[in-house]
């Protein structure tokens, strides 16, 4: 039932609004609406059971394993919601005076830091407001510095097959070129291809590493010394973060521009699809092309520094400064982990995504690249099951989902048919990694004994599949009401 | 540890069945020269006991004052419930609902959200969100270049009396790709953009004009106007306004005689507290013959196998998991909590909320005009034009110090405009919303009032030392 189907004409919330109707005095009548916007009339406990209950029809972190792949869905800490919800800082007005805001930018400016430390870059900019925000802003510096230089006939980003769909669509988002380059079937970029592929046309490589195939690219020595010796820069999709975090720092394996997705490695709530924050570090040679606006401290005080201050900056990405409260939350919680617990979100991430792999395999599944260490996350290939038994890698997804799990990441990356991409994150414990081996394990008994429960699952759920067909051929995008 | 549950034990297990002895051996394959020492700048953990401490300092220092700056981010009531509702975990820690089945809750939410904005903006259809208001913006410059198979231009009208933060993002997400933005001068007088300035630009190509309502002074612009002259000269007339106001205000979708074509905003002020600029959230309505080259998630509402309702994610072809290069835009992560927040705002208030409380916003600013403008005949109203719930005015005095004073009295006293407008040196935007009380408002005028008698005081005795 939809909240419109609720709604009775004249019934209101009554203690959430102004009493009266003011009278809109200095409004001329041809500026006025004359007819209302049709929404709901409803009572606050209507309001409130509605929502209530639409929350207990999703799957979430906080109930059910998650282990979908390249999201890093690890536990949000409650602390971090509710310290960054305290009064003072939820209801700062983004251009309050610095008079009342060095508690707020103080937080950003460790934040900075502490990002800066981690990422081992030189400068970092908190302004981008997702990943796929921050890849665009990551590659407007790349164009910014071959512009500073007249260096204009580089027009080409390279992207490795594997990558995410957002590496080429922010590449051409900013003018460029996105030309794919092949993996080598160890999950390798391969470097024959890379070579034939650079030339003077190159801009820059777009590189996640651990790749989006769950294995660490052992030559991005090499590959570094490649393209910087072509004119390129390097950039660093932090997606995939989680897994060498502490350990392994962006800066030091000769990147030039990284984001950070704060909503995956910082633990911040991915909200239903966000909001997330996709902060950028860079090298010394792309800090004056930062997006602003910055956090500068002088020993005294703490101020935003804006286009004023940076000429050379790329520009701001939004009306203030990004998703400000979810930078608080990322902050909350790398001072609660500490340098000692960053660490072991790469150890424990990595500890459970090898045993993980390591047990399914043992349990007659297909590892995608069974010689190679898992990272953070690995894939198993569903296809030898899908052609034993004629169920397909999405039949296991949906019955899964009746073994209350979600599902991992299916069918991406696009190289590896019929494949689960699995990630089970740093803060699951032992039982929930058997669980799954368990589950899965059943499953297929199911797809032998009897593959229609799997081939028609779920059945447990509000809604059995869904006609996505019919969904994008018979637009319904809003209610019509039950007069129209 | 915090957040790790393994115990030793379940170490000793877990990388016995890996055939390894210790964690840094699963690390093996990195090569050595690569691995970090120490993280310097991170510091040593705290406890939950200890980083609250921190953060109520840190929050005690940010506090304390009263807002009347507006300027793209307004200080509204959001009902308890939103935020108690939206935090609940089966919200807060789901993602992207691409597991349908298991995702009814987020997916339905966002098909009354939807539902509720293209009603708010008299629309045919709305998306899932974009980041914020002013990066929506830019979206929908990009969105109208592809959509207007008229034009050959890739030329946009923008009015200077647009957020010149809006301004400045859309100029950076878009010029990348070719596209100029051209600005029209606002009628000194009214505030609002200038129609004769516009009429200059008849017969050449653009692609689209933007139309802000209220502008960034806080007036209210002839929508009807501009979108009627967009749609005579072939352009598509895109709406940048807040949708609180179009609670009171004609809808984009029912400007001039056809409607604009894209209308987009921030929803900051349906449900998203001041937050110190964000998380907000972005929307974008539109046509429907327009709907393929919308960016971001869109939900429809379809059937299962057995013919009963439900919600999944539609048309992702347009997206860039599916499209990649040729998506309609990079986006993958939007703003789904304050969506979230937006949707349970929205239904617990109604029209009839929303309405009142626009006009309470309304009515404290008038109040406060009133108040402040009887302080001393030179504070003015800058511009003649009307207005929704924020207005300029013209002081006596540098705009910065007087700031600054009243600052020190924990009066916010609203956004100086000679910063981005050198024409406006002198000029101050105000702001009150409902929130603010006729003893806020009272604060506030004494406090002005007692800032000019300083001066006065202070020109006395300039005057009292030339007499000499």
């Amino acid at each position: 039932m939809l909240i419109f189907e609720h709604s009775r004409p004249g019934r209101r919330a009554q203690a959430q609004a102004p009493a009266d109707q003011a009278p809109l005095e200095g409004i001329p009548e041809a500026f006025r609406r004359r007819k209302r916007p049709r929404l709901p009339e409803v009572s606050e406990l209507q309001a409130v059971r509605h929502y209530t209950r639409l929350s207990q029809k999703n799957f979430s972190i906080d109930t059910q394993f998650y282990p979908l792949g390249s999201c890093t869905m690890k536990y949000n800490p409650r602390a971090c919601n509710s310290l960054a919800m305290l009064p003072g800082l939820v209801d700062r007005h983004p251009l309050a005076p610095e008079s009342h805001s060095q508690g707020f930018l103080s937080a950003m400016y460790d934040l900075q830091e502490i990002l800066k430390s981690v990422t081992g870059m030189a400068a970092v900019s908190l302004a981008p407001m997702a990943g796929a925000q921050g890849e665009f802003a990551g590659v407007a510096m790349i164009r910014a510095y071959h512009d500073a230089r007249g260096d204009h006939e580089r027009r080409e980003i390279l992207v490795p097959d594997a990558a995410h769909g957002t590496n080429p669509a922010s590449a051409v988002m900013c003018g460029y070129q996105a030309r794919e380059i092949p993996t080598l079937p160890s999950g390798d970029v391969d470097l024959e291809a890379l070579e034939a592929a650079l030339g003077p046309q190159t801009a820059g490589i777009m590189l996640t590493n651990p790749s989006t195939l769950g294995v660490f690219e052992r030559h991005i020595d090499t590959i570094a010394r490649m393209v910087h010796e072509a004119g390129g820069l390097l950039y660093y999709d932090g997606a995939n973060l989680n897994a060498i975090l502490g350990r392994v720092r962006p800066g030091d394996m000769g990147f030039d521009v990284i984001h950070v997705n704060l909503h995956k490695t910082f633990s911040t709530p991915h909200g239903g699809g966000g909001p997330g924050a996709g902060p950028v570090g860079v090298s010394e040679r792309l800090a004056p092309y930062l997006p602003v606006p910055l956090v500068d401290y002088d020993g005294h005080d703490y101020r935003l520094l804006t286009e004023r201050e940076r000429p050379d900056t790329i520009g701001r990405l939004s009306a203030f400064g990004g998703n400000a409260g979810i930078l608080l939350r990322a902050y909350i919680y790398a001072r609660m982990l500490g340098a000692e617990g960053m660490k072991r979100v790469a150890d424990f991430s990595t500890l459970n995504a090898n045993y993980l792999m390591k047990r399914m395999v043992e349990a007659g599944f297909t590892a995608a690249y069974p010689e190679r260490r898992a990272t953070h996350e690995f894939i198993i290939t569903l296809k030898p099951e899908a052609k034993a038994l004629g169920v397909s890698a999405m039949d296991f997804a949906k019955r899964l989902l009746d073994y209350d799990m979600h599902a991992p990441t299916t069918y991406f990356p696009l190289l590896v048919p019929e494949c689960f991409l699995i990630e089970p994150t740093e803060t699951e414990a032992k039982e929930a990694l058997d669980a799954f081996v368990e589950a899965m394990v059943k499953i297929r008994e199911e797809a032998e004994q009897a593959p229609e429960k799997v081939k028609g699952a779920p059945w447990n759920l509000p809604v059995r599949r869904l006609d996505d067909v019919r969904a994008a051929r018979q637009l319904d995008l809003k209610w019509q009401g039950e007069n129209r | 540890m915090p957040f790790i549950p393994h115990t030793e034990e379940e170490i000793r297990e877990m990388l016995e069945t890996i055939g390894v002895s210790s964690i840094d051996d699963l690390f093996d394959e990195i090569p050595e020269s690569l691995r970090a020492n120490t993280l310097e700048g991170v510091g040593p953990a705290l406890s939950e006991m200890e980083i609250t401490r921190l953060m109520q300092e840190k929050a005690r220092q940010d506090s304390g004052g009263i807002c009347f700056i507006g300027a793209g981010a307004y200080d509204h009531h959001v009902p308890a419930a939103v935020w108690q509702i939206a935090t609940r975990g089966e919200f807060y820690t789901a993602y992207t609902p691409y597991q349908a089945e298991a995702s009814q809750g987020t997916l339905q939410l966002l098909y009354e959200y939807q539902t509720m904005m293209a009603e708010l903006m008299a629309m045919e259809v709305s998306n899932a969100s974009l980041y914020d208001g002013a990066s929506a913006l830019a979206e929908a410059v990009l969105m109208a270049v592809r959509a207007n198979r008229k034009s050959k231009s890739k030329r946009v009208l923008v009015p200077r009396s647009l957020h010149p933060a809006y301004r400045g993002t859309v100029h950076t997400i878009v010029r990348n790709q070719g596209i100029e933005l051209v600005e029209l001068p606002f009628d000194d007088t009214t505030g609002q953009t200038d129609l004769d300035a516009l009429e200059t630009h008849a017969g050449s190509d653009f692609a689209a004009l933007v139309i802000p309502q209220p502008n960034f002074f806080g007036v209210l612009e002839p929508v009807d106007q501009l979108t009627d002259w967009a749609h005579r000269n072939g352009l598509l007339a895109i709406a940048v306004v807040n949708p609180l106001a179009m609670a009171v205000l004609q809808p984009p979708g029912e400007w001039g005689e056809k409607g604009v074509d894209i209308a987009c905003g921030d929803g900051q002020p349906l449900g998203a507290p001041l937050s110190s600029g964000g998380p907000y959230f972005g929307f974008m309505t539109c046509r429907k013959q327009h709907v393929r080259q919308m960016p971001g998630r869109i939900i429809g509402r379809t059937v299962d196998l057995d013919g009963k309702p439900g919600f999944a994610l539609t048309l992702q072809a347009r997206e860039q998991h599916i499209r990649r290069s040729k998506a309609t835009s990079n986006i993958c992560t939007n703003q789904g909590l304050m969506v979230t927040a937006a949707t349970i705002h929205m239904a617990l208030l109604g029209a009839d909320g929303l309405a009142r409380v626009a006009g309470a916003c309304h009515a404290n600013l008038n109040a406060l005009v009133g108040k402040l403008t009887a302080l001393d005949e030179e504070i003015a109203p800058r511009f003649s034009g009307p207005v929704f719930h924020e207005r300029v005015l013209r002081l006596p005095m540098e705009v910065p110090q007087v700031l600054r004073t009243l600052a020190a009295h924990n009066i916010l006293g609203g956004h100086h405009l000679g910063g981005d407008y050198p024409e406006l040196e002198n000029c101050l935007l105000v702001c009150a919303t409902e929130t603010r009380t006729p003893d806020d408002l009272e604060k506030y005028a004494q406090n002005l009032q007692r800032v000019l008698a300083t001066r006065r005081q202070g020109a006395c005795a300039t005057m009292a030392r030339i007499d000499l």
